[in-house]
């Protein structure tokens, strides 16, 4: 079928009303009253004019106003901020209106028509192109040459390869590192922030304290920090634990964690086993733990069993002990990968 | 109408009539003037003329909706503005410093170059928190326009041929511009955009088999590494607006080419396009306009805060705050993270764990989401076999098919973002949480069902209501009393511009199912796929109702003149809807 004949073919709705055509023009009071139109002029002139006094303000506003230690001077905004908003606002919010003002009331407002074409070219054009690319795939040959043309594609597309190959670098292979934390046997743990041990006569039942391991805490002989900048986060961002205490007769430990527990202390990974954020929202009475990015709640009381929402798995559970200090300390590493799920953990 | 005497002389130039002191003031163009000689100049260079005649006064329908896209375009631009700004001061990196800048209740902190660099933008640079600011409300502004200006294209069937790559560009669009907004709010290396990160890794190493992998080269190792940002960064400032502008300049082009769609009246066919000429009116309001949008953002930036980094503080993977939200834009993907069920959702086999309670929800959804979007204008194209132009939109009751299936999309939408404020949703009106999980999680699959087959209903009631408007006019609230002491409402008829704009719309009819016979007459099996598409289209455009033919509207016509006849020979009086005068 030829464009032509596709064209003739379209259906034209048959519309029970004639069309009545543009309707006649409505001149606007600035057309025809000259006191109007001068009275458009001067507002839109003045709108301008406010425009370049709150330039002029701007200006004004960010030397004179002192932005160092001023952030809730207004109602919780720094009063530079504020100031500078509101005048850059206004000058150009009054540049804006004017010009608008300006076009509907003193600029044409008489509808114009203009014809529309087909998309699609003429059929000669379409002829003359399709001609065209013919001429010039036949004058290169590339039909007749199979052997060109499939190595040149085999070339081609060869060099994916090196574009895929040269982003190796961009990251090592995982390895085993996301098998493991920086736990071991006998690693005290350690209050968040402070750095302290534990000692489960510090805790009452019903408390709740955020750990880590004191490894992250500690100084070398130099008296320089272990781990700092991205190996402190790393480590961080995987060893941290909540460490809660329970009466004893409320925890159900799972089999073979009957010995994880201390006088009902019990320690589990922070980080949810859904996308990886730390867990910190804990209900005391009923042992349950929220994750406040997905709601994922985890039963501590029941091996950190999922109750509610999107996780799959319980946090992992670390097994504790208490030391010769008296202060509580990992009997192990955790028996299985913390964090949010991935393919190879099994 | 308030065309007056004093004009008349004028009605035959425009020219002459508009705003005199345009001619008194305004610079010509004419041979010799300094505008004509800088357009010579430009074209003995660059030979636009040739161009620029046909469209230095190119014609723009109006209508305020066709205003929705141009705000997206604007809020692009103060984005470019605002953004170029912050990248002055702006370290993306995450070597660790101590914040010394003005700010006291974090001097002293331990943080990353990338958070501190963001606080000196929002304490130590003047102007700098109200460009941070007016940058991140831009992004917001860009994004909701772009997804409104969306739903405008669809409802009025503006996306028909010859539009149909425009729309896969806006889609392509909209995707960018969504991956533009993570990447940004990321980099300040808040605790709340670290959060998102976090989160974001746990996506990554939900994918199937590749999963772990592609988590070490996205942070340089374990997460958080210390490569993210700089990375997001190169990305943010550089590869996706790159890919914005080159596509954006496509949708204009193609806007250009195609002309604008316009809306069906008096004078407006498929064949013409009427409204304002580019040169002056719409590059008036739109240059205007551009101002506007600006004004507005900084308005915005000023006045109210937006991502307080300095309240949330520095990233520190082992803290969260309660209520953790991303932007809003990115709210119905976490809100589908939230209500999918975990544990039924995870399997592990063979030494392997699949973690569809991850990857479903956040890869796969918002994946499928974009291939429907991507796929409409040629799902609805093969339905209907229309192979014809369109330029003149459509109301949305006039394809009840149509509307509905967007509305069921939208109501997807909106409740999956419920479920993204599911925490918020249950601390400010006091439900359990739980609760509104469940709901949720039955809601997303009932909802857009029962909004597609309210919003069809409603449509065709719509159409009905346009046909009754048609036959017999429209209420005036007038009640007649007739002769006999009946009461009934004087109807009048529609004027006939609107009549018309009403009345000549494309019938919506379903194809009919083809029977192609052989040469020998005997009816040829239909194919699995011309009877999916006669289902489809049956359920999709059947069911509404036909303008009235020229026959039926004059017979109504007559019918009620007739009736006024009657009602005038009696010695009725014309009552107010209001009744003071209604006799007992």
């Amino acid at each position: 079928m030829t464009l032509e004949q596709e064209r003739s073919s379209s259906r034209v709705p048959q519309v029970p009303i004639e069309d009545p055509g543009l309707g006649e023009h409505t001149w606007r009071p600035t057309d025809v009253a000259e006191a109007k139109e001068r009275r458009a002029e001067r507002q839109v002139a003045a709108l301008f004019v406010v425009s370049m006094v709150c330039t002029v303000v701007f200006v004004v506003a960010y030397f004179a106003i002192d932005i160092g230690d001023n952030w809730t001077t207004f109602a919780g905004l720094g009063a530079s901020t504020l100031v500078l908003g509101l005048s850059l606002a206004g000058a150009l919010l009054c540049i804006g209106v004017g010009i608008i003002h300006w076009a509907r009331k003193l600029m044409a407002d008489k509808e114009i028509v203009e014809m529309r074409h087909p998309a699609a070219s003429s059929d000669d054009d379409r002829e003359a192109t399709l001609k065209a690319l013919d001429d010039g795939l036949q004058e290169s040959g590339i039909a007749r040459r199979p052997l060109i043309r499939n190595t040149l594609i085999g070339a081609v597309g060869l060099l994916g390869i090196p574009a895929v190959v040269g982003l190796r670098d961009l990251g090592p292979l995982p390895g085993d590192k996301l098998f493991s934390t920086i736990w071991e046997e006998g690693m005290l743990l350690a209050r968040d922030v402070v750095g302290t041990p534990i000692r489960p006569s510090d805790m009452e039942i019903g408390d709740l304290i955020n750990g880590q391991p004191i490894a992250l805490f500690e100084t070398d002989e130099e008296g320089e920090p272990l781990y700092e900048g991205e190996d402190l986060l790393v480590n961080k961002a995987k060893a941290s634990i909540v460490v809660v205490r329970m009466d004893p007769s409320d925890n159900t430990p799972a089999p073979g964690r009957e010995n994880w527990a201390v006088d009902g202390i019990l320690c589990y990974s922070k980080i949810c086993t859904h996308v990886g954020c730390p867990i910190n929202l804990y209900a005391r009475k009923t042992h349950h733990l929220l994750c406040p990015c997905h709601q994922s709640t985890f039963d501590l009381s029941d091996g950190a069993r999922v109750v509610f929402g999107p996780a799959a798995r319980p946090l992992p559970q670390l097994p504790l002990a208490v030391n010769e200090d008296g202060y509580l300390v990992a009997q192990s590493d955790f028996t299985e990968p913390v964090g949010p799920s991935f393919w190879e953990r099994g | 109408m308030s065309t007056t005497e004093t004009n008349g002389a004028g009605q035959s130039s425009v020219a002459s009539q508009v705003a005199s002191t345009n001619g008194a003031k305004a610079s010509s163009a004419k041979k010799g003037s300094p505008v004509g000689k800088a357009a010579n100049w430009a074209d003995e260079r660059l030979g636009l003329a040739g161009a620029a005649k046909k469209n230095l006064r190119k014609v723009f329908p109006d209508h305020w909706s066709f205003m929705l896209g141009e705000i997206a375009l604007w809020s692009f631009v103060v984005l470019l503005i605002t953004g170029v700004f912050l990248t002055l001061w702006y370290r993306p990196s995450m070597a660790e410093v101590t914040y010394t800048g003005a700010y006291e209740p974090m001097r002293g902190l331990h943080v990353s170059e990338a958070f501190a660099s963001t606080v000196d933008l929002s304490f130590d640079v003047r102007g700098g928190l109200l460009m941070r600011q007016m940058h991140h409300w831009a992004a917001m502004l860009f994004i909701a326009a772009m997804l409104v200006h969306m739903m405008r294209v669809y409802f009025t069937g503006a996306y028909r041929k010859p539009r149909e790559l425009n729309w896969v560009i806006g889609v392509l669009l909209l995707v960018m511009g969504t991956l533009e907004g993570f990447t940004g709010y990321s980099l300040p290396d808040d605790m709340l955009s670290g959060t998102g990160i976090r989160a974001a890794d746990g996506f990554v190493k939900s994918i199937p088999v590749i999963g772990t992998y592609a988590s070490f080269f996205l942070f340089d190792g374990e997460f958080p590494g210390s490569a993210v940002i700089s990375r997001l960064y190169t990305v943010h400032v550089l590869l996706l607006p790159g890919l914005i502008l080159g596509l954006i300049a496509a949708h204009m082009l193609l806007l250009v080419y195609h002309k604008h769609t316009q809306w069906p009246g008096p004078g407006r066919t498929e064949q013409n396009v009427v409204g304002y000429p580019m040169l002056p009116v719409y590059a008036a309001k739109a240059g205007g306009f551009f101002f506007i949008v600006f004004g507005v953002t900084a308005l915005l930036g000023g006045l109210f805060t937006l991502n307080p980094i300095w309240a949330y503080g520095p990233y520190d993977p082992s803290k969260v705050t309660a209520g953790s939200q991303p932007d809003w834009y990115m709210g119905w993907p976490d809100g589908a993270l939230r209500i999918f069920p975990g544990p039924p959702l995870e399997y592990s086999f063979f030494g392997v764990t699949l973690s569809l309670n991850v990857f479903i929800p956040i890869i796969l959804l918002p994946t499928i989401a974009i291939l429907i979007l991507l796929a409409l204008p040629f799902v609805e194209a093969w339905i209907t076999k229309d192979k014809r132009e369109h330029h003149l939109l459509e109301r949305p009751r006039d394809a009840p098919g149509r509307t509905a299936t967007m509305v069921a999309l939208m109501t997807f939408y909106g409740l999956m973002w419920m479920a993204g404020g599911n925490d918020i949703i249950a601390i400010t009106f006091d439900l359990s949480i739980n609760q509104i999980t469940y709901f949720l999680r039955v809601a997303v699959i009932v909802g857009p069902i029962l909004a597609f087959i309210i919003t069809r209903r409603w449509c065709i009631s719509l159409q009905r209501k346009d046909k009754e408007d048609l036959l017999h006019g429209y209420e005036t609230g007038i009640i007649m009393r007739s002769a006999q002491g009946g009461f009934s409402e004087r109807h009048e008829p529609l004027p006939v511009g609107k009549a018309y704009a009403i009345a000549q719309r494309d019938p919506d009819r379903p194809v009919e199912l083809e029977r192609a016979t052989d040469e020998n007459g005997v009816p040829s099996p239909t194919t699995r796929s011309a009877r999916l598409r006669h289902r489809l289209s049956a359920y999709l455009h059947g069911g509404g109702v036909d303008t009235p033919t020229r026959a039926e509207l004059e017979k109504a016509h007559a019918h009620a003149a007739h009736e006024h006849e009657l009602e005038g020979s009696g010695d009725d009086r014309a009552l107010t809807a209001r009744g003071e005068n209604t006799p007992h």
